[in-house]
């Protein structure tokens, strides 16, 4: 339907740095649908496969797969301990790696401890057990200050630390995919693996929350 | 290269803004964008570190004004040129050129669960000796290649303590640009808050980069 629609904005890029003359094209999703248009037409690529690919980030991987991974370790010892020594292969036991969880680390949080992740370079992320990142997370307010500042990028995430707890951030520079494993909320004893994983959110597994349990069982 | 992307330590980028219940897509376009580079990425023409260098010779305006997925679209269309998948007219014209074979996608809807399973690990098993080891103290080079590099400004002529051994990868610094993988041994190396950003930083407080060998010198 596209077909015969330039691909190429006049916009960018390394080869004209001429910034004042340059304008973020207007619609992305016609230079989008014509770009896929050219590919299919080539041969390049399938929209079948386009279709399955949005379909498992969309509806197959994402932060519940993490969320098994938390919980286990937080009712088998032995599991939390290949956990934190191999993390890659901890977490192959529930079938979760492949594209961007190829290396895993799993860091832990205690009660003195508390692990941030970051990309400052690009937006890396473990796709494998969180999903695709939220736009926060690739954005240049996080980027740029979860090193410098970040018990000032917790506070905006209501998460106040106190002074004597350590804060510990990665900064995903290299292959290495971090996942933080929360504390486990005070209270939780008699929830069952189940529901511990129902407690444990995206942010919590990124560093910028807690697990908390519900209002109205706490 | 001292680019834009290169964003850790700056400040004044505004607030951190959080989404309640955010879509793993906002548009069908963003999915379709998500998808078209995967799908393309499956022809091996290039690599993730070409693929990261890409993105980072947008603009600095450009880059800083366009969203993630618009930053992969444009990294794309740029390398589906260069790699020759593309010709320039027909990017252009948006249509094939007059006459030119239709390839066979290597990347089908049946080999997605595979392919995404499989991934692409970075790691190489060669014997490479390692240049450092747990709990010696470094400093990260003083250096500012200008071409892709995954060694930080912030942590540039610092020094640090390596925490622990990753194993040998392959290098970006080279891969980007198509000069082959160099394996190396990547670090992770904590370097207090302190030491980064000076004696208002929390005394206890660390940051932890990932370091191959090329980046660092004992110190």
């Amino acid at each position: 339907m596209a077909t015969g629609v330039a691909v190429t904005a006049k916009l960018s890029s390394e080869h004209d740095h001429d910034h004042e003359h340059q304008a973020v094209p207007s619609d992305f999703a016609l230079r989008v649908k014509a770009l896929e248009s050219l590919l299919v037409e080539k041969g390049l690529v399938d929209p079948a496969a386009l279709d399955a690919l949005i379909d498992t980030y969309e509806h197959k991987v994402g932060p519940h797969n993490g969320a098994r991974v938390v919980a286990r370790a937080w009712v088998d010892p032995a599991y939390k301990r290949r956990l934190l020594a191999d993390g890659t292969n901890a977490i192959t036991e529930f079938g979760y790696g492949g594209q961007q969880g190829e290396h895993m680390v799993v860091v832990e949080n205690a009660p003195k401890v508390h692990n941030l992740v970051v990309c400052t370079l690009c937006s890396c992320y473990p796709w494998s057990v969180l999903g695709l990142p939220p736009v926060w997370y690739k954005s240049a307010p996080y980027r740029s200050r979860a090193v410098i500042d970040p018990r000032g990028v917790l506070r905006e995430f209501g998460l106040e630390l106190p002074k004597d707890v350590e804060v510990r951030v990665w900064d995903s520079t290299a292959e290495l995919r971090y996942l933080v494993l929360p504390e486990r909320p005070a209270g939780s004893e008699n929830l069952t693996e189940d529901e511990l994983a129902a407690l444990v959110t995206r942010d919590a597994m990124v560093g910028v929350a807690k697990v908390a349990l519900p209002r109205s069982e706490s | 290269m001292n680019g834009i992307h290169d964003m850790g330590g700056m400040q004044d980028m505004g607030p951190v803004r959080w989404e309640k219940n955010e879509p793993v897509f906002h548009t069908p376009w963003e999915g379709r964008s998500f998808a078209l580079r995967l799908a393309a990425g499956a022809w091996r023409k290039w690599n993730i570190d070409a693929s990261r260098h890409q993105m980072e010779l947008i603009a600095p305006a450009d880059y800083l004004r366009m969203s993630y997925y618009e930053r992969w679209i444009e990294g794309l269309t740029e390398l589906l040129v260069k790699t020759g998948l593309v010709t320039r007219e027909e990017m252009d014209s948006g249509k094939p050129a007059p006459g030119s074979p239709k390839a066979t996608p290597p990347l089908t809807a049946d080999k997605v669960p595979a392919v995404l399973r499989a991934g692409r690990p970075a790691s190489r098993d060669v014997a490479v000796a390692p240049r450092f080891k747990a709990g010696q103290r470094v400093r990260a080079r003083n250096i500012h290649p200008t071409g892709h590099t995954r060694l930080p400004r912030y942590a540039r002529g610092k020094f640090g303590t390596i925490h622990l051994d990753h194993g040998v990868y392959v290098f970006p610094d080279s891969n980007a640009h198509f000069l082959g993988e160099k394996p190396q041994h990547v670090y992770s190396v904590r370097f207090t808050a302190r030491e980064l950003w000076g004696e208002q930083a929390p005394p206890h407080d660390s940051v932890y980069v990932d370091m191959w060998d090329d980046y660092l010198e004992p110190a």
